[in-house]
């Protein structure tokens, strides 16, 4: 039953969290030599480095240093900024809403402009807007987020100024956000618009050749009855499957355009303490990002499987 | 949920064609001949960069730097006045050299541990798939970075986080095939002949499953090249003066209000690298194997 499923896929996410807790905890240690020059590199300064071994509690065994990250992160513990002294939670709290909005405003536009795409070419397939828009899909799809960040930034920001190039504004002035916002936001979600454009097309061109929807048009229903209240219904159904995965690949793909365009989010914190060597918040970040993945997954795969009555049976069964 | 769609991949999958036949459906297809002609167009520049490019990649000039197109610099130059062309033609190299052996080793890690997995079953097997979904607990980018951090940058090391972070896609996809084929019939033949597991595993479910893999080698061959060049445009990757696309790139977002081009043009290099090898990608899958299609993985970032 799902109920026994999601039981089983609840705790098997438990374990993955827990090693994934481990294997940061566990990082500094996998690469040869004296982890306070791996952290810290052969030129730091004596105080640093003392700083460094006491802070991340190098002196102890491995498997109590793995132990100790491990609890501290599950009791929100991810230690403190070498420099500033301020907890990592406290720095990553400041960044994750700028990159969670960036993210899902990518989602959303995704879903909006990709869904539609994907359905009008599968209701005229091989029709000049068929091929047309498969090409614009594959076109999407192999952009990598920080090419199309940089051509973005170029053309609307430097060449025409019609959009800010640095930073993400305010919470307190949500115009200046939104505008800041919509050049990373468009950037980001252009492979997935392609993506799902595909997926969609695919899946509802699958719908369209089953024997409910020949029975339907055969009864006289009218075209766009069928496409929209018949058809889109179960052949939306991957694309549900596939958000989760989309939202960890939006968080990967956010570090660049965060970086293109100066946004205060995980993906600028994450770069920005690799070069200044801030162990603690890399290791912080990283695991946030992992555990908002990892839940995105989990709840992709449990609506995926509310929404489909043939997963249902097929897990009954099974 | 995966296993399935995999199992019949490789039922359907044994069309066994001669490799000048495979050849010849792809280039028959259009968008296989588009893919076929960008990716030989590349590899042509790949073992000809010397001979083509008009500089040397690193020969600077800082009486010509920062310039626009022109009849001596085609593409212009950059900050310290190298050619830009010639640093893009010489850039190939970087994006392959990385790229290559990076899914490569990947399949190889993959290969064993999926392998080792799937015929060995049991526990070991529910050990190894948790170890996979670890890993893959992270976007490849993010894991990318984790590594990084304690690795350092270099060529070398993007190699190495890119091969870790691929491997679990080879390792599920080898592991499916191996639980598929080890229930066959003329494995369970084999075995009752006496054969030993090393020779069950090697001679005969080895060649039954490297297909789908390399075909999945070839797609995510683009994958690679990206995350090498987003890397190294974060500056964790391949280092200057290395003319990676990323490190060019990054150079020229530097300078990006002072000229565009640096910027422009590596941008479309990069974008014609990677449109060229999805579509050479996928319409070999198309061909090879249609129902491959149904194992399509996800990148991130």
């Amino acid at each position: 039953m799902i109920g026994r499923y999601l039981l089983q896929r609840v705790a098997m996410t438990m374990i993955v969290v827990l090693l994934s807790m481990a294997f940061l905890g566990v990082l500094v240690h996998l690469v040869p030599g004296d982890p306070v020059k791996v952290i810290l590199g052969p030129r730091a300064s004596e105080s640093l480095s003392a700083t460094v071994r006491a802070e991340m509690d190098l002196d102890s065994s491995v498997p109590r240093q793995v132990w100790n990250f491990t609890v501290g992160a599950l009791q929100g513990d991810l230690g403190e900024d070498f420099v500033s002294r301020l907890p990592v939670t406290t720095l990553i709290g400041e960044a994750l809403p700028h990159t969670l909005v960036l993210a899902v405003a990518s989602l959303g536009l995704a879903v909006l402009l990709g869904v539609p795409l994907g359905v009008y070419a599968a209701t005229r397939p091989n029709s000049w807007f068929d091929r047309i828009s498969r090409v614009v899909s594959v076109s999407l799809i192999t952009l990598p987020a920080f090419v199309g960040g940089l051509l973005l930034l170029l053309l609307f920001a430097i060449r025409l100024d019609m959009l800010p190039a640095i930073g993400a504004g305010e919470f307190s002035d949500p115009v200046d956000y939104a505008r800041h916002l919509i050049l990373p936001t468009v950037a980001l979600a252009a492979t997935w618009i392609g993506y799902l454009a595909r997926l969609v097309r695919t899946s509802m061109l699958e719908v369209l050749g089953q024997n409910y929807i020949r029975t339907s048009r055969a009864v006289g229903l009218r075209d766009r009855v069928v496409f929209y209240k018949y058809a889109l219904k179960n052949a939306i159904i991957p694309t549900v499957a596939v958000l989760g995965v989309g939202l960890g690949n939006l968080m990967g793909g956010a570090v660049f355009v965060e970086v293109i365009f100066t946004r205060p989010g995980l993906g600028t914190l994450i770069v920005d303490s690799i070069e200044s060597r801030n162990f603690p918040i890399v290791r912080g970040a990283i695991l946030v990002i992992a555990l908002l993945f990892v839940a995105a997954n989990l709840a992709a795969d449990f609506s995926y499987r509310l929404l489909d009555p043939r997963i249902r049976v097929r897990g009954r069964s099974a | 949920m995966e296993a399935p769609a995999v199992t019949r991949v490789s039922r359907l999958g044994g069309r066994s064609l001669p490799g000048a036949k495979i050849l010849k459906e792809v280039a028959g297809r259009p968008a296989g001949l588009f893919g076929l002609a960008l990716v030989v167009f590349l590899l042509l520049i790949v073992a000809f960069a010397p001979q083509i490019a008009p500089y040397e990649p690193s020969a600077q000039n800082i009486t010509e730097r920062l310039q626009g197109p022109s009849g001596r610099h085609l593409l212009g130059t950059d900050e310290l006045g190298r050619d830009l062309l010639s640093r893009l033609l010489f850039g190939t190299r970087i994006a392959l050299g990385v790229a290559f052996p990076a899914v490569l080793a990947a399949l190889v890690a993959g290969l064993v541990v999926g392998m080792i997995a799937g015929y060995l079953g049991g526990r070991i097997d529910n050990a190894l798939v948790v170890v996979m979904d670890t890993v893959q607990a992270f976007p490849a980018v993010i894991l990318a970075l984790a590594l990084l951090a304690v690795l350092g940058p270099s060529l070398r090391n993007v190699i190495i986080v890119i091969a870790v972070s691929f491997a679990p896609g080879y390792a599920r996809v080898a592991r499916a095939l191996v639980l598929s084929t080890k229930q066959d019939q003329f494995v369970e033949a084999e075995r009752a002949l006496g054969a030993g597991d090393g020779r069950i595993v090697g001679v005969h479910i080895l060649p039954n499953i490297i297909a789908p893999l390399f075909i999945l080698l070839a797609m995510d061959l683009p994958a690679a090249i990206t995350v090498e060049a987003g890397l190294s445009f974060l500056g964790v990757g391949v280092q200057p003066p290395t003319p990676s696309w990323g490190v060019i790139l990054a150079d020229g977002f530097d300078r990006v209000r002072d000229t565009p081009w640096p910027v422009l043009s590596a941008a479309l290099i990069l974008m014609l690298t990677t449109l060229g090898f999805t579509m050479l990608g996928e319409t070999l899958r198309d061909v090879v194997d249609p129902k491959l299609s149904g194992v399509r993985r996800w990148r991130r970032g």
